[in-house]
């Protein structure tokens, strides 16, 4: 019998439609620390967009949606702060009133796992003969922060990429400005908090950006770019994978 | 305060003014507030402690009110109820013309504010001295406060040495901050003293004593309240605590999340008016305990808002009110507290935009002493607005066809595939302008997608 963990990938609908790189990297590394890795079909997207713009039917339905995909695996991980905070926190809420989705969301909720907090929480796993030589920045995304507490985890992983140095980011706990759907309802506010978030980033030092959310990378990556700055930006599964070597964001094959 | 919050949100983000005195004093207050919850022995223990006691009295509110009331009875106030701002104002007015009062002197109350006591005591003609420094300066410029704790910190050095040049009798010769303040105090002193009433908010109210807690850095609280004949207390019913005890406690959290400070400068405690043998103290003492839809807010799944204690350490960290300011929010209290108050107190209709415009980010509720839920009530809001059809159509429609979408993993996956082959006609790497999506690429550049999605890539056993 094999005792590797069963894992079911959650994709997540901004890493499937954007960049399945870190889908692909998530699988690799999920791999390597010792996992199966299935993709369930019927997943889309967790609901959030709904869920924080007050749609709470959508959102339920599309919970429960999510709950019927993801059932019967033993650990359900997910490429991002935000949709595994949005599973683990908020799917409980969505149905603390109802008693047969409740135990369901809640099992799920129990199951669910930010990636970088899974691989070095419940793998123990170290990356190895990965390197990457350059200097990056790491922004501490919101709701993996508050949600979920990532915070050291993916700086365990990072020191143990070879070559690869970590430069401080001043504000790094302070919010990108991307806010989901908040970034093209509220473009102006929203554009004047990356911008701040940018300019921290410049100063950092650092060549490379790196989250754990690919909305927030993208706002981030998005600013820095229209600032005309050099920075690069990628997920950290992308670096873990072995993958640094590749496009970042906004760059092509 | 006109037009809409968009328009008084971009009018705020193109002042450069407005954005460095926000970020100087929320900024500094960041810092310090820092410093002292490192420096406090189990600062996590102390917030949870702090929002139990404020959820015992909120969940007693009756039974504290009525020993409240007994013992500032007891102890020669007058207490009087208001169940709403308007009922409260009238109290007020009623209290000052009774004693004859020409003139009062306020020390800053944003319950004043939030029931609109300024402008009823100029209805009623009666001459306000608001004694508060930041609040005397917002009198002079005939401005409303654009944070809780400190009412003028969208003002600028220069401005504030203007505004007392044009309106003291006596203004500052140098253009030194000390010299601002003693033209400050000359003119508010003359005032306090001369004032008929003094009016004061509550930072507590103490049920077991009766007695009323004010704080201030400035001590004008009490010269404000102290020299007069009569004393008046506006306040919340909300700021109860049982005992000294929680008061104490209360007090630790409030200066360290306002300021960093351990405490304030002045910690008053007024229980009854003058005794007989006082040297001092008002003849006269009136605690009007305000409703104003706060036995709703706990009725309607707002009782954890009922918890606030006023200090701020929510706006001052909060991305957005960091680059708005207050006045862009429109109500009397700006910010997250604010954005879950204000539609409470002016209608959601009127100001469905404040919940709204958040990023959920969630360091308000990360900093707030008493542990409220706020990214947890704002999204209440959103809710009854997306209930009573308040969102904009476009919004709806946006939500409701991606969550149709969602529900239906075979056309969501036709549906992305498309979608990420159409982007990429608009550009390869960076795209610099992409239809229905102005928001996001009027500021920021738009990564093309890879051209595949990663289902598509999954199931044909490619890799990206």
């Amino acid at each position: 019998m094999s005792t590797r963990r069963q894992v079911a990938l959650f994709v997540t609908c901004l890493v499937d439609a954007m960049r399945p790189r870190i889908g692909f990297a998530a699988i690799d590394v999920l791999e390597a620390a010792g996992c199966d890795v299935a993709v369930p079909q019927a997943q889309t997207c967790c609901g959030q967009p709904a869920f924080n713009s007050g749609d709470q039917a959508d959102a339920a339905t599309i919970a429960r949606r999510t709950i019927e995909a993801l059932e019967g695996f033993p650990f359900v991980v997910v490429p991002s702060g935000s949709c595994a905070g949005t599973i683990r926190v908020h799917y409980p809420e969505l149905f603390a009133d109802d008693p047969v989705w409740l135990p369901r969301a809640e099992a799920l909720a129990a199951r669910t796992w930010e990636i970088l907090a899974f691989l070095d929480e419940v793998c123990g796993w170290r990356p190895e003969n990965v390197a990457l030589p350059t200097t990056a920045t790491y922004h501490d995304s919101c709701s993996g922060l508050r949600e979920l507490g990532v915070k050291a985890q993916p700086r365990r992983l990072l020191r143990e990429v070879e070559g690869l140095s970590l430069k401080p980011l001043a504000g790094e706990e302070t919010c990108c400005g991307f806010g989901g759907t908040f970034c093209v309802k509220y473009p102006a506010i929203s554009n004047a908090i990356a911008d701040e978030k940018a300019a921290a980033i410049e100063a950092s030092g650092a060549d490379l950006l790196l989250a754990g959310d690919l909305g927030c990378l993208m706002n981030m990556a998005g600013k820095l770019h229209r600032r005309g700055s050099p920075v690069r930006a990628m997920h950290t599964v992308e670096v873990l994978a072995g993958m640094g070597d590749g496009p970042a964001i906004g760059e092509e094959e | 305060m006109s037009g809409g919050f968009k328009q008084r949100a971009a009018a705020a983000l193109a002042d450069p003014v407005l954005k460095t005195a926000v970020e100087r004093t929320a900024g500094t207050a960041e810092a310090k507030r820092a410093l002292a919850v490192a420096a406090f022995a189990d600062f996590e223990a102390a917030r949870t402690r702090a929002a139990a006691i404020k959820d015992h009295v909120v969940a007693n509110l009756g039974h504290y009110l009525e020993q409240f009331e007994a013992n500032a009875v007891a102890a020669g106030a007058q207490v009087h109820w208001a169940e709403t701002a308007d009922e409260a104002c009238r109290i007020v007015v009623d209290i000052c013309r009774r004693a004859g009062a020409k003139s009062v002197a306020r020390s800053k109350s944003m319950l004043g504010e939030e029931i609109g006591l300024p402008h009823a005591l100029a209805e009623a003609g009666i001459e306000r001295v608001e004694t508060d420094l930041a609040e005397h300066i917002i009198q002079l410029a005939d401005e409303r406060p654009s944070h809780i704790v400190w009412p003028a910190m969208h003002k600028t050095r220069d401005q504030v040495s203007a505004l007392f040049r044009a309106r003291h009798a006596e203004p500052h010769l140098e253009e030194t901050i000390a010299a601002m303040a003693e033209s400050a105090r000359r003119h508010l002193r003359a005032a306090m003293l001369g004032a008929d009433v003094g009016i004061s908010g509550a930072n507590f109210l103490i049920a077991d004593s009766g007695a009323v807690c004010t704080v201030t850095n400035e001590g004008n609280a009490e010269l404000s309240v102290v020299p007069p004949r009569v004393h008046i207390v506006t306040a919340g019913i909300e700021k109860l605590v049982p005992s000294m005890d929680h008061a104490v406690h209360m007090l630790r959290m409030l200066a360290r999340s306002a300021t960093g400070a351990a405490l304030t400068q002045y910690t008053s405690f007024y229980t009854g008016p003058k005794r007989a043998d006082d040297l001092d103290g008002p003849e006269e003492m009136h605690i009007v305990l305000v409703d104003n839809g706060r036995t709703k807010m706990r009725a309607e799944g707002l009782a954890e808002m009922l918890r606030c204690i006023r200090c701020g350490a929510c706006m001052n960290h909060c991305v957005v009110f960091r680059q708005i300011g207050g006045h862009a929010y429109g109500g009397t209290y700006p910010g997250p507290m604010g954005a879950v108050l204000t539609p409470a107190f002016d209608g959601l209709a009127a100001s469905r935009d404040l919940p709204n415009a958040c990023t959920m980010n969630g360091k308000c509720q990360e900093v707030c002493p008493v542990k409220i839920p706020l990214p947890t009530l704002l999204r209440g809001w959103r809710e009854k607005s997306w209930r009573e059809g308040l969102e904009p159509a476009g919004t709806r429609g946006a939500v409701r066809l991606w969550a149709w979408g969602a529900r239906h993993p075979g056309l969501y996956r036709l549906g992305s595939a498309v979608a990420v082959r159409a982007m990429r006609l608009f550009g390869r790497g960076w795209i610099s302008s992409l239809p229905l999506a102005g928001g996001w690429t009027r500021h920021r550049d738009m990564p093309a997608p890879q051209g595949r999605t990663f289902m598509e890539l999954y199931r044909r056993g490619k890799r990206a």
